[in-house]
């Protein structure tokens, strides 16, 4: 065991990590925050993207000890600082872009990834930008129309996939 | 998974000498090392990161043309060397999804030597050289089959020198569930000759399909290939495609690189 150290949702953490301790397991068992889904373990699903230093990862193959000093931001971190849901957190509510809510926290993050880097995608953008995150409910569409109305775009014209 | 001892050194010099100890191996972004250490089809006792050390991140331009890190993630690739590689950015801003982008990286890919993996075909297709802690290894002597190299134990890829063509692209047809490459092609036309890289498609890994490369030396166009018979290489078959539709689809993915170059 040896100390892991890094900021998570603005909070500095420290604890004592195996090397094989993965990021998702760090979050989730260590310091309890579940938002961060597990839906695969295999790297095919996203429903565990969280960001390291800005950029979205997949917090189940990525090593804890590995990012040690990153700042880590996941779904908790998402929300307003009244507790009340984010921007495209409500665009999620709203456009009834989510059933189970299972992929969830993944697709808010990726979707929270491209928007810092394009904050106007176009459709395709939006779509090749949640490629790595799979949804087994709501066939897309509305997640899609979500991220366009949280950018300040019509979503209503959104074609269907 | 098998627990290990995790070590992150900030050297080259350093990470080589961790690499030294018995049932020690080396970790880049993880995404395909993470993966295959939770089906215990690999279990190091030591893991070095190879992601702490500078000297083997980032993209500049040098004697040899493009020098890329090999810890360099393919987002970072898809970024910088958009400007002077465009098909090399192209390439990397394709590989798998955003979040594998942000971790996977050229060296991790390039050791691996998956026969569907991207980069090969850019390294091959570009004559590029392959820098490791101990020598300069030639593209073409590198590669050397299904998920085998010229590396050695404990040796580490250190950087990727890529020769800048005059035109080039990469075509890939993706496996959609996972997005390697069903087949990928990439065409780089350099003053001396065009090479043709194909990945995705032969038994053996990435090759070079010669007879393309010949007739799009005396002419670089589409219909240059037109006549040609696909490639004589053994092609992979699986339930994806036959390796009769995969032999087509190189020269198809072949024709649409022409164009796209
Ligand atoms: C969902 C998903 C989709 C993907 N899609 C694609 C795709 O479309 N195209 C594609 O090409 N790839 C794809 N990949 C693979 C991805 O590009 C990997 O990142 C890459 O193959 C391995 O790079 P890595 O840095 O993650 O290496 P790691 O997983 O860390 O290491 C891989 C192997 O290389 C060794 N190694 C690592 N770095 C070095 C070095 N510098 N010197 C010597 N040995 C080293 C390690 O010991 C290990 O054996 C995908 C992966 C996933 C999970
Ligand atoms: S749980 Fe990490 S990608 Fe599915
Ligand atoms: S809402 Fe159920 S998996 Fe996406």
């Amino acid at each position: 065991m040896t100390k892991v150290s890094m900021t998570v949702n603005g909070k500095a953490v420290s604890r004592e990590t195996e090397g094989r301790t993965l990021l998702v397991q760090f979050l989730r068992d260590g310091m309890g925050l579940t938002g961060t889904h597990v839906g695969c373990d295999t790297s095919q699903c996203g429903a565990c993207v969280v960001h390291v230093d800005g950029v979205p990862v997949k917090s189940c193959t990525v090593f804890a000890a590995d990012v040690a000093g990153g700042h880590v931001t996941t779904i908790e971190g998402m929300a307003n600082a009244d507790g009340t849901m984010g921007r495209l957190q409500q665009a999620f509510q709203d456009c009834h872009g989510l059933q189970c809510g299972f992929c969830t926290p993944g697709m808010v993050m990726s979707a929270a990834a491209l928007l810092a880097v394009n904050p106007t995608p176009t459709e395709a953008e939006i779509r090749a930008g949640l490629e790595g995150n799979i949804c087994r409910c709501t066939g897309y569409h509305n997640i899609v129309r979500a991220v366009m109305q949280a950018s300040g775009q019509a979503s209503a014209a959104v074609a269907a996939e | 998974m098998h627990n290990f001892q995790f070590v992150k050194p900030t050297t080259v010099a350093d990470a080589v000498a961790a690499l030294e100890h018995d049932g020690a191996q080396a970790l880049s972004g993880g995404q395909t090392l993470i993966p295959t250490m939770k089906q215990r089809l690999a279990a190091p006792e030591v893991l070095v990161s190879l992601t702490g050390i500078d000297a083997m991140k980032g993209v500049c331009k040098g004697d040899g043309g493009l020098h890329i890190g090999a810890a360099t993630p393919h987002a970072v690739v898809a970024r910088e060397a958009a400007a002077y590689y465009p098909a090399l950015a192209h390439l990397a801003g394709h590989i798998g999804d955003p979040a594998v982008r942000s971790r996977g990286t050229i060296g991790g890919s390039l050791a691996n030597n998956d026969p569907s993996a991207c980069y090969p075909s850019a390294v091959l297709a570009s004559d590029a050289v392959v820098v490791t802690n101990k020598r300069q290894i030639a593209a073409d002597d590198y590669f050397q089959g299904l998920f085998s190299t010229a590396l050695q134990l404990g040796e580490i890829i250190t950087e990727i020198r890529f020769p800048i063509p005059e035109r080039a692209a990469y075509v890939k047809f993706d496996q959609p569930a996972s997005r390697f490459a069903l087949v990928g092609v990439f065409v780089a036309k350099f003053a001396g000759g065009v090479r043709v890289a194909v990945t995705g498609a032969g038994e053996e890994g990435v090759f070079r399909w010669k007879e393309a490369e010949a007739a799009l030396s005396a002419g670089f166009h589409m219909a240059a290939i037109e006549d040609l018979a696909p490639p004589k290489q053994r092609m992979i078959g699986d339930l994806h495609g036959t390796p009769e539709y995969r032999a087509q689809m190189v020269k198809v993915m072949t024709k649409r690189a022409v164009g796209a170059a």
